[in-house]
């Protein structure tokens, strides 16, 4: 139930988008990000559609999983598009009830604000589909090193990321564990009104916050009796490497932007 | 039959890129009064086929009937199944949450409907069942020992007086007299309020003292089913579905082995005792 959830998910894989360098993955999805505010016509978001569309396909995760993700966002793309249709006061008008107007104008604005919505959401659970977050805590580290410099703590965040995400599915299967043990007495976790639901939680949080404070204690503990201290002088298993692979996909990027550069300005 | 599983399939995260098939055609009759073991391998799908029992997991397909109503069927009672059906989950005291341990056996009847003195009454008896002081009433039950937790959430489940209590794994954990202690009660409320009991255990010792029939899972099926005797003799095969008879069966045919006139069908300490016994006292003569 719970883990019906997409958005940030990692969808194992073996295709090249996978392998990829996270820490290049994660540059390129910037780069997408910017890409497409370069985008102001229908042509170019033609080729920014057939481009995501493409990199899906690589990736070989199912385009139906990629969607999915978009659902939870469902409602602020809804807002966006009835924001923009309706606050855009220039251009023709093509309808209006009482206040609120729609412009041609307003209608172009609001397709395109869906739209690079849509693909922001696609674009960024892309980079979080194929990396596994391990390697995507890698990545940032190793990225934010250079500003280490100037008191970013580093490694400590991206040990804070990957302890947290490492977390999340013991803290879900605990929850649904400790949810059936409540229902099989006889607990009701669905009905009534919204206090009583509130009041019904207690029996879920209480252990859940024990077991997840005891968890902390015990991987503190574990940690600790390794002799673990962070940052410096840490050398790592898995080496990130850059291949001739991850040259070509910035080669591409840096052509798609080119590319759509190009559709603006002619 | 009190219990009635027919073709029952179950699959996790169907649809998705983890999906796990954990049941796979699984049928079983239970009969009222009877006490069974449910053993198998770590993955073969035991607690799935008992979270079915009150429908915490839905079946994928199949159909189960508990006291001859179809608990797949949606129109049925839930509420109504789950105190019939008492269920002991894998360390049972991570559930714990009430200020006291009263609170907390109290939480199950409460929740089916029982009123305030009838709960009074469940809670003293179902301690005095698991065989704790009425001291600890008042106690929160985060000031309690390990074991002592264990028997305060056991209580909390047999505080609702379910028809049949499923137990899973109720003695993982605990030091050698609390497990008998435990499994003696567990028999005991068997014998005197005719219950249905299954029990899981990874302990063929416990199983072959105390239950009448055994289940053997295997990778989602029902591999086989008999009694201790039974299923005990034919080592090799349980032992290729990464099981084992109990020590002393091994020992008792290591004896055999070396010459010595005993049976090899001794599944039991108690039986063991009996043969050598015999065997010594008619060398005497
Ligand atoms: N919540 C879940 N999500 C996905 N798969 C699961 C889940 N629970 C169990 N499984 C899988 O289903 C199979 C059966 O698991 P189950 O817990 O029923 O085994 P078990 O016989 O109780 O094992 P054990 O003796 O270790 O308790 C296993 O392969 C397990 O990995
Ligand atoms: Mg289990």
């Amino acid at each position: 139930m719970i883990k019906d959830i997409t958005l940030g998910q990692y969808f194992p894989g073996n295709s090249v988008v996978h392998k990829l360098d996270p820490r290049v993955k994660i540059i390129l999805t910037l780069l997408y990000i910017t890409a497409l505010f370069i985008v102001t016509n229908f042509k170019g978001y033609i080729v920014f559609g057939l481009f995501t569309f493409i990199i899906i396909s690589i990736s070989t995760i199912p385009h139906r999983f990629v969607f999915k993700g978009l659902r939870p966002l469902l409602f602020i793309i809804v807002l966006t598009a009835f924001i923009n249709m309706f606050m855009t006061k220039e251009g023709v008008i093509l309808y209006g009830i009482g206040p609120l107007v729609a412009t041609d104008k307003g209608v172009e604005m609001a397709i395109f604000m869906v739209l690079r919505l849509l693909f922001l959401i696609m674009g960024t659970s892309l980079l979080t589909l194929t990396t596994s977050p391990i390697l995507l805590t890698d990545g940032i580290e190793k990225l934010l090193n250079p500003f280490k410099k100037i008191g970013v703590p580093a490694h400590e965040l991206a040990m804070m990321m990957t302890i947290a995400l490492r977390f999340i599915p013991t803290l879900l299967e605990e929850t649904d564990k400790i949810m059936k043990a409540q229902m099989a007495r006889g607990a009701d976790f669905e009905s009534g009104n919204l206090l009583k639901r509130a009041k019904g939680l207690v029996p879920l949080l209480v252990p859940l916050f024990i077991s997840a404070f005891r968890r902390a204690d015990e991987l503190a503990t574990a940690m600790e009796s390794r002799c673990y201290r962070g940052g410096d002088q840490r050398t790592r298993m898995k080496q990130l490497i850059t291949d001739k692979r991850d040259y070509i996909a910035i080669v591409v990027m840096i052509a798609l932007i080119a590319a759509l550069i190009m559709m603006r300005l002619l | 039959m009190i219990i009635r599983i027919e073709n029952l399939y179950h699959t996790y995260m169907k649809g998705s890129p983890f999906e796990k098939q954990s049941l796979n055609d699984v049928t079983l009759d239970i009969a009222q009064g009877e006490f069974i073991g449910l053993i198998g391998h770590t993955g073969s799908g035991k607690s799935t086929l008992i979270q079915h029992l009150n429908r915490l997991i839905k079946p994928t397909k199949g159909k189960i009937y508990i006291l001859g109503k179809d608990i797949t069927d949606k129109e049925i009672n839930i509420r109504e199944i789950r105190s019939k059906v008492g269920l002991v989950f894998q360390y049972p005291e991570h559930q714990l949450f009430e200020e006291t341990v009263y609170k907390d056996i109290a939480f199950g009847p409460l929740n089916a409907g029982v009123s305030e003195e009838c709960v009074h009454e469940r809670v003293l008896e179902a301690l005095k069942f698991v065989g704790l002081e009425e001291s600890v009433l008042e106690k929160s039950p985060f000031e309690l020992s390990g074991g002592q937790k264990r028997r305060a959430a056991i209580a909390g489940v047999i505080a609702m007086k379910p028809e049949i209590l499923v137990l899973d794994e109720p003695t993982a954990g605990l030091d050698p007299a609390g497990r008998d202690e435990i499994l003696f009660q567990i028999k005991s409320m068997h014998t005197k309020l005719n219950m249905t009991v299954i029990l899981v255990s990874h302990s063929m010792e416990d199983i072959a003292r105390i239950v009448d029939r055994i289940v053997v899972m295997h990778e989602g099926k029902i591999a086989m089913t008999g009694t201790p005797g039974q299923i005990f003799k034919q080592i090799k095969r349980i032992e290729q579905m990464g099981l084992s008879a109990p020590q002393v069966t091994y020992v008792m045919r290591a004896l055999k082995d070396k010459g010595w006139a005993v049976k090899d069908e001794i599944f039991t300490v108690q039986q063991a005792k009996n043969e050598l016994l015999r065997l010594l006292e008619g060398n005497n003569d």
